[in-house]
């Protein structure tokens, strides 16, 4: 059987990489009992796959990571033993049953991601507001993607999916996954270039907020909680 | 949400921000408005390495248990971050609130090895808190120093105002409870350090005159004020099983060192090595009760969620119970994917059975540590394990299928000739051959020994005190004799031999074994730059030589130099229980190459009786 997590991460967890934020929730699997299955072999590891990295220093409104469960377990009550065995900077929000198919892993199916950056702590010229309208009214965004081989120039505008500029900052919707997937910090690296804002001077904080997958009519984006249903107890 | 000390600029522009933002499951919080006393505890190196020391997490533990005391850790910033503190003019502060270690009440540092001093420097340093305990003020926390390098705290001795001698579970608490009462009678420093000098096992420097006789060496070591005792007695728990234990250590976010549950099982060793400060100055052994073991680890893996378990103690083969305890661990937790790992057991089949079970036979390797290569040597050393033992115990190994086996062995022991070193490359030859005598169709392809040597460093308190060091030149002499042996092998294809460095070995025999003219040598070299010694990448030895150079401080008269059988060590005025007459009967002992038998065997009259418990009374009930 197989469950979803969403959780959130802020504050001074944002410096906890992505790596010890694995080892984190295999220890709180272990602390909240909860009822993860493990591989095979002599030395057995919990089954669990992350939807996609957080860099270090960004906030997570949405994380998201699959676990293969022994038993169901009611949602609320998994819910409420991973919070007590969380600390601040960590929250649970959901957990979900899944569906059992091999490509149904948020991995695998992730598309989309939200994120939301927050300017107000660079020195933004004035008018910034109406160029990042231009520059988002680009037919194409050239950029110097580095690769480990090579280096080569690709458009990352039918990338940004959506975008909005909001009160708290700006709104991107942005392609991820692994067939393609953009970060939020080269969009606001070009735009800062195109703005003539040194990099250095530019202090944006990212929040993800949300990661997608595409629904059934393969078009519209869905998250990747909606994917999943609460579980009740088994009676144990 | 609590408010970092280093702004998000500073944590993503250095390594592993990770150690410096608190915060982990099981960091004690509490109101700093609501306690009477603030502890920041300390570890002077990076956060992996002191999160992993099971010595401050029983007194985190302990000192948190009182309503009046908050304890919060505080480690030694990476040299990248104390670039930028240094730069930014950032005070050092405490994981847990993250508020400057000034503000603090104390500061205790735990001592642990030798090459750690100039990041004790460093501590105090970026805490604002100034490094000659004469020149504190009254706002300055109190500096007290712990652990196994308190032993001789001379070197030190100018940097605390007070050093605690031996284990932490019995005089803190009466400690604190003075520093409360002191405080609120609006005593001043002076006076706070002279009723903690009445606190036996409790050594305040300062209270204390050194004078020393032409040839530098110590003449008289007497006290200059009338509350500080003449011998400052070690401290020891004789009922381990009841002293306090962390049921919820902290669980850090970043892998530490030490990444897994410890379940302490016993104090003390009964061996008597000669070599092994360890082994003497935590006599008496005293074992904990098994039955409490398996609680602590249930308890331990429930709250950490790690998904691995230890145990630890100085010889665990020892451990009168360890067959019931290790048999427990495999049945009660090895279902639930928890790794056990077993400490260095002596080899036999008890051990490689369960051994067969808790790891990967092809993927593991075996360890040996016999010290020396010559039964002779090992008679002088008085390590008990013989030729027959590792042949016997590397042989059932390789039949179970283990075809990896490591040897640990010391060089520039007392005593010590060519034909000693040699054979240390001729022992890890012969437990080659045994692997080869095994038919080709029933073994694994080749077998792999890999032997590493250390220089061996006298330590105080140990029968070897008296012994003299060499250069460096001589010791990589002796490791080049070592090498050329192996390359003799009939088997050195599958022979691998490392040996560490001998620079570092020098400067740890001088703090050893050390006097108060050694903590300028300290101080000097740290201000040139010197952190981080124990680690190869920051080690400066060309700023250390330059430090001596600079002081006038002979590293001969503290390496080179011969002891007298009378001579006055700068730690003879702390009492451990075991006589200095014990130690040197042992010293003659070692050099007729006499061995003498372990406490359990026989008992040698160390002195250790005199705490009244523990192995010394074994059986009498």
């Amino acid at each position: 059987m197989k469950a979803r997590i969403k959780f959130k991460k802020y504050g001074a967890l944002r410096f906890i990489g992505h790596l010890d934020v694995m080892r984190f929730f295999q220890k709180v699997m272990r602390r909240a009992e909860i009822p993860i299955a493990f591989t095979g072999g002599f030395s057995p590891h919990m089954i669990m796959s992350f939807a996609s990295p957080l860099g270090i220093g960004l906030s997570s409104e949405g994380e998201y990571f699959d676990i293969e469960l022994t038993r169901q377990i009611d949602s609320a009550e998994a819910v409420r033993r991973m919070n007590e065995a969380c600390v601040e900077g960590i929250e649970v929000i959901s957990f979900r049953q899944i569906r059992e198919e091999k490509k149904m892993t948020g991995m695998t199916i992730l598309a989309g991601a939200d994120y939301l950056v927050d300017v107000s702590g660079s020195p933004m010229p004035e008018g910034w507001e109406e160029k990042f309208r231009e520059f988002m009214a680009q037919p194409e965004i050239k950029v110097i993607k580095q690769t480990k081989r090579s280096e080569r120039e690709v458009d990352i505008r039918p990338q940004i999916f959506r975008w909005e500029l909001r009160e708290e900052g700006i709104y991107l919707q942005l392609a991820a996954g692994s067939s393609q997937n953009l970060k939020p910090d080269l969009v606001m690296d070009t735009f800062c270039r195109s703005l003539g804002l040194a990099e250095e001077d530019a202090k944006f904080a990212y929040c993800r907020l949300e990661m997608y997958a595409y629904g059934e009519d393969g078009k519209e984006l869905v998250t990747l909680e909606s994917l999943g249903w609460d579980m009740e107890g088994d009676g144990e | 949400m609590r408010k970092l000390a280093l702004n998000d600029e500073i944590l993503l522009s250095i390594e592993k921000p990770a150690r410096y933002i608190g915060g982990e499951v099981n960091s004690v919080m509490k109101d700093k408005d609501q306690v009477d006393i603030r502890f920041a505890m300390c570890f002077p190196d990076v956060y992996e390495i002191g999160e992993s020391h099971l010595g401050i997490k029983i007194l985190y533990d302990m000192f948190n248990r009182r309503e009046d005391v908050w304890c919060e850790r505080v480690y030694s910033p990476w040299t990248d971050l104390d670039r930028v503190m240094r730069e930014k003019d950032i005070p050092l502060f405490a994981l847990e609130s993250q508020a400057p270690v000034r503000e603090f009440d104390f500061l205790g540092i735990t001592i642990q090895f030798e090459m750690c001093y100039t990041n004790i420097l460093q501590v105090l340093d970026l805490s604002r808190i100034p490094l000659h305990a004469c020149d504190r003020s009254e706002e300055d926390p109190i500096v007290i120093g712990g652990g196994p390098c308190a032993y001789n705290p001379e070197p030190l001795a100018d940097f605390f105002d007070i050093f605690y001698i031996g284990e932490g579970e019995t005089a803190y608490d009466e400690l604190l409870d003075v520093y409360k009462e002191y405080k609120s009678a609006g005593r001043s420093r002076k006076e706070f350090l002279e009723a903690a000098a009445q606190i036996e096992g409790l050594y305040v420097p300062q209270f204390y005159d050194a004078e020393y006789h032409e040839d530098g060496t110590l003449r008289s070591f007497t006290p200059n004020n009338p509350s500080a005792p003449e011998r400052v007695r070690k401290q020891v728990v004789m009922e381990v099983t009841d002293a306090p234990y962390p049921m919820k250590p902290v669980v850090p976010f970043i892998k530490a060192t030490q990444d897994r549950v410890v379940l302490e099982i016993q104090r003390g060793c009964i061996r008597g090595c000669r070599f092994c400060q360890a082994g003497m100055i935590y006599r008496p052994t005293r074992e904990r009760d098994v039955e409490r073991l398996k609680e602590y680890a249930r308890a331990m893996l429930k709250n950490t969620g790690h998904e691995e378990i230890s145990l630890s103690s100085l010889s665990s083969s020892d451990y009168s119970e360890l067959k019931e305890l290790v048999l427990f661990l495999i049945d009660e937790f090895k279902e639930q994917g928890i790794n056990i790992s077993l400490p260095s057991l002596r080899i036999d089949a008890f051990s490689l059975d369960v051994m067969s079970k808790v790891q990967d036979v092809r993927k593991s390797s075996l360890t040996f540590a016999p010290e020396a290569g010559s039964q002779r040597m090992r008679d002088v050393i008085n390590k008990g394990l013989t030729e027959e033992d590792i042949l016997e115990g590397a042989g059932q190994a390789f039949e179970g299928g283990w075809t990896k086996v490591k040897l640990y062995f010391m060089l520039g022991l007392p005593t010590e000739t060519e034909e000693d070193m040699k054979e240390i490359a001729r022992l890890s030859d012969k437990v080659a051959r045994r692997y080869y005598e095994i038919p080709k169709d029933q073994r694994q392809g080749k077998c792999q020994i890999t032997a590493s040597s250390s220089f061996f460093v006298p330590k105080p308190f140990t029968p070897f005190q008296w012994a003299s060091m060499c250069t460096s030149e001589e010791y990589m002499r002796r490791a080049s004799v070592v090498k050329q042996e192996f390359q003799e092998q009939l088997n050195r294809k599958s022979l691998r031999y490392n040996w560490h460095d001998a620079q570092v070995t020098v400067l740890e025999g001088v703090m050893a074994r050390g006097d108060r003219n050694v903590a300028k040598v300290i101080e000097r070299a740290y201000r040139l730059g010197c952190l981080f010694d124990s680690w190869t990448e920051s080690f400066r030895n060309d700023l250390w030589m330059q430090a001596f150079e600079e002081t006038g401080v002979d590293i001969g008269f503290y390496n080179l130099r011969e002891r007298r059988p009378d001579e006055l060590f700068p730690w003879d005025f702390i009492d451990t229980g075991v006589k200095k007459t014990f130690l040197y009967k042992e010293w003659e002992r070692a050099m007729q190459g006499v061995v003498t038998p372990n406490c359990r065997m026989q008992c040698s009259g160390c002195g250790a009786a005199g705490f009244g418990g523990g192995v010394c009374y074994e059986g009498e009930n």
